[in-house]
């Protein structure tokens, strides 16, 4: 998994050179890492699009900040995800929980006159932080409990969830879509740290896209560095292996859908403040973005494999397409097309890498 | 039909007495008693069927016995899971050997007993001290690892085994239960799983050995224990035994020549792969007589 680092206390004796170990290239030892597919195919996309929508403008600050700003929601989600997938499991409601948390929020801040609770901004981060991880929780225990598939369970939850988003503010509030979050009383610091504007040389990047950063790199940490990360592997690779040599699985998955629905709830806050607001319905959909992004960015369906930097990459991806498709002027219609080859042609590929990497 | 000579002996670090297993109206075991010394291997021979995997569960800790004593370094133990067996050093490596073929050597080796280091939130896997470890006691082992990266899916069979043994006696491993190591294994390949067990016995580890295959038990074993339908048959030293004797009384002599006469009869009435079936035949009947 991780060709980078040697051990700086062990290189082998000269003496021990082995004549099995054939030297390898830098670009055979690349070709090993999960996250390359989606290196080269991002490069190729910017390249066509480069092409293609040169005139356009696409090579430029402005569409590479509506590309970065697009894509760090997802990317966010992306990198919970693909924790979530190595370890062998899918989370289908995270979309909704996006669409539910943001409603939590803006319910809890609402005023008492306009059918909310009228809390100030922390006491209702609070709560939909806490509503987020029930819904993780959940998903993590029915997926132990009953050993179905986490597919059918959080397909469940999706529309619970999304159901809940829906009628719940409409109840109270008689409206599925709520604004005003900058008049909530302690606004400014929650502002600052997920809805600042970064402007240079001409484009205006999200604060998210450094939150996006930041969260990948310590997931990449976790994955590689920690106890967690290589039970993750392990658990994905074998559940019932790692089981027996006394990885805690279920507290590992549990604690996977947890995380899965914190990232939820850090996207429903980043829209909250971009937005100045939630709808009931934000966040559709986004559940199998993101999972195209992680496997995209090479990471298994079927779990034991894979990488949170790919998963990232994966959503530049993905946000790339979105943007070269809106800026060359194509009709919108034709994205899902777009999108949907690049799935099949990404996992195709990393299909063949893995099988050459595993062959050697 | 003896156990070796007593006293010159150390005392068993593993042992059951007449120990019996019951699944509703089937008798899995019925009176068994075996033990395995330190630096010792005992062979558990048996053909399909005779008891063999409900007894390596029982010593695993996954089954209890019903009746009789299962003792540890002289004490009597009662687990109730096999993370119990293991943490009191019985560890068992299993026909299917509890490994991610994706992941890497040294992640396999490790994994559920990682090395950290590091202090707080900080604390981490020790990555380069899991490499070298594990460079280390595959070379103790006999094998030089070509690279600890390399996914375990890109091993042979016998190397997997290999890095299953090693894994099990760095971890303390006292008692070193194989199950059937060397089954899916080639000639070339069964020969160095072999070789690694005469390693582990050397190092002072009690090893039982499953395996229906007497010829892979004999050069390793020094007693062999043969269980037949749930019973024990008989408890053989290496002096006591010729290795022909032994393939005789494990698949009993009579039923071996039976059968070789019904594949003589079946190959003469002209099958399509009756060449096959004669040569098959013809195979058995010097192994019977060899044996007989």
């Amino acid at each position: 998994m991780t060709t980078q680092t040697a051990p700086p206390a062990a290189p082998p004796p000269a003496s021990d050179a082995d004549e099995r170990v054939r030297r390898q290239t830098l670009v055979s030892r690349l070709l090993t890492r999960p996250e390359f597919g989606a290196v080269v195919a991002l490069v190729l996309v910017w390249v066509f699009f480069a092409i293609v929508a040169w005139d356009n403008n696409f090579v430029s600050m402005t569409s590479t900040a509506a590309i970065l700003n697009a894509a760090a929601p997802l990317g966010i989600l992306a990198i919970a995800v693909a924790l979530l997938m190595i370890a062998g499991e899918f989370d289908l409601s995270i979309g909704s929980v996006v669409g539910a948390a943001g409603m939590a929020i803006m319910l809890a801040v609402t005023p008492v006159s306009g059918g909310g609770l009228g809390w100030p901004l922390l006491p209702g981060l609070l709560a939909a932080l806490v509503f987020s991880l029930l819904v993780g929780w959940f998903n993590g225990l029915l997926v132990i409990r009953t050993r179905l598939p986490s597919f059918i369970i959080t397909l469940g939850t999706l529309f619970i969830v999304r159901g809940l988003a829906v009628a719940i503010p409409r109840g109270w509030t008689n409206r599925t879509q709520l604004g005003g979050l900058q008049n909530t009383e302690g606004y400014d610091v929650i502002g600052t740290l997920f809805g600042t504007k970064f402007a240079i040389g001409g484009g205006n990047f999200d604060v998210a896209i450094l939150w996006m950063i930041g969260l990948g790199l310590v997931a990449t940490w976790v994955l590689l560095r920690t106890r967690a990360g290589n039970w993750i592997f392990g658990v994905g690779g074998d559940a019932n292996a790692a089981r027996n040599v006394g990885v805690p699985v279920n507290k590992l998955k549990i604690a996977l859908f947890m995380t899965t629905a914190l990232a939820a709830f850090i996207t429903a806050l980043i829209y909250a403040v971009q937005f100045n607001g939630a709808d009931s319905l934000r966040g559709t959909g986004l559940e199998f973005r993101a999972i195209i992004a992680v496997v995209v960015g090479g990471t298994l369906l079927t779990g034991g494999y894979g990488s949170v930097v790919g998963a990232m990459l994966g959503a530049v991806i993905f946000a790339m397409v979105q943007q070269g498709i809106v800026i060359t002027g194509v009709q919108g219609d034709w994205f899902q097309v777009f999108l949907g080859g690049i799935l099949v042609l990404a996992v195709i590929f990393n299909n063949f890498i893995r099988q050459q990497a595993t062959r050697r | 039909m003896s156990t070796a000579t007593p006293g010159l002996e150390v005392a068993p670090i593993l042992e059951v007495d007449k120990i019996s297993k019951y699944f509703g109206n089937v008798i899995a075991l019925k009176d068994v008693s075996m033990f395995v010394r330190p630096g010792e291997v005992t062979c558990l021979l048996g053909d399909n069927g005779a008891g063999k995997s409900t007894l390596i569960k029982t010593f695993a800790g996954v089954h209890k016995p019903d009746e009789g004593a299962y003792r540890f370094e002289g004490s009597e133990v009662d687990f109730s899971s096999p993370r119990d067996a293991l943490n009191t050093g019985i560890a068992t490596v299993y026909q299917d050997l509890a490994m991610i073929p994706l992941m890497s050597i040294w992640r396999n080796f490790f994994l559920g007993s990682e090395p950290t280091k590091g202090w707080g939130p900080f604390r981490h896997y020790d990555t380069a001290f899991a490499k070298e470890v594990t460079r280390t006691e595959m070379g103790k082992m006999g094998i030089d690892i070509r690279d600890p990266d390399q996914p375990v899916g890109t091993l042979s069979g016998g190397e997997r085994q290999s890095v299953a043994i090693a894994r099990a006696v760095y971890f303390g491993a006292k008692v070193l239960i194989l199950d059937e190591p060397t089954a899916a294994l080639g000639v070339k390949q069964a020969g160095v799983v072999l070789k690694y067990i005469l390693q582990a016995k050397q190092r002072g580890i009690g090893v039982i050995f499953i395996t229906h295959n007497p010829h892979h038990a004999y050069p390793v074993g020094d007693h062999f224990v043969i269980l037949r339908r749930g019973q024990i048959f008989g408890d053989f030293s290496k002096a006591e035994v010729p290795l022909e004797q032994l393939v005789q009384m494990m698949a009993g002599g009579a039923d071996l020549e039976a059968l070789s006469h019904e594949l003589e009869q079946a190959s003469q009435s002209g099958d399509p792969g009756a060449e096959a079936l004669e040569q098959a035949a013809a195979q058995l009947a010097a192994e019977a007589e060899d044996a007989g």
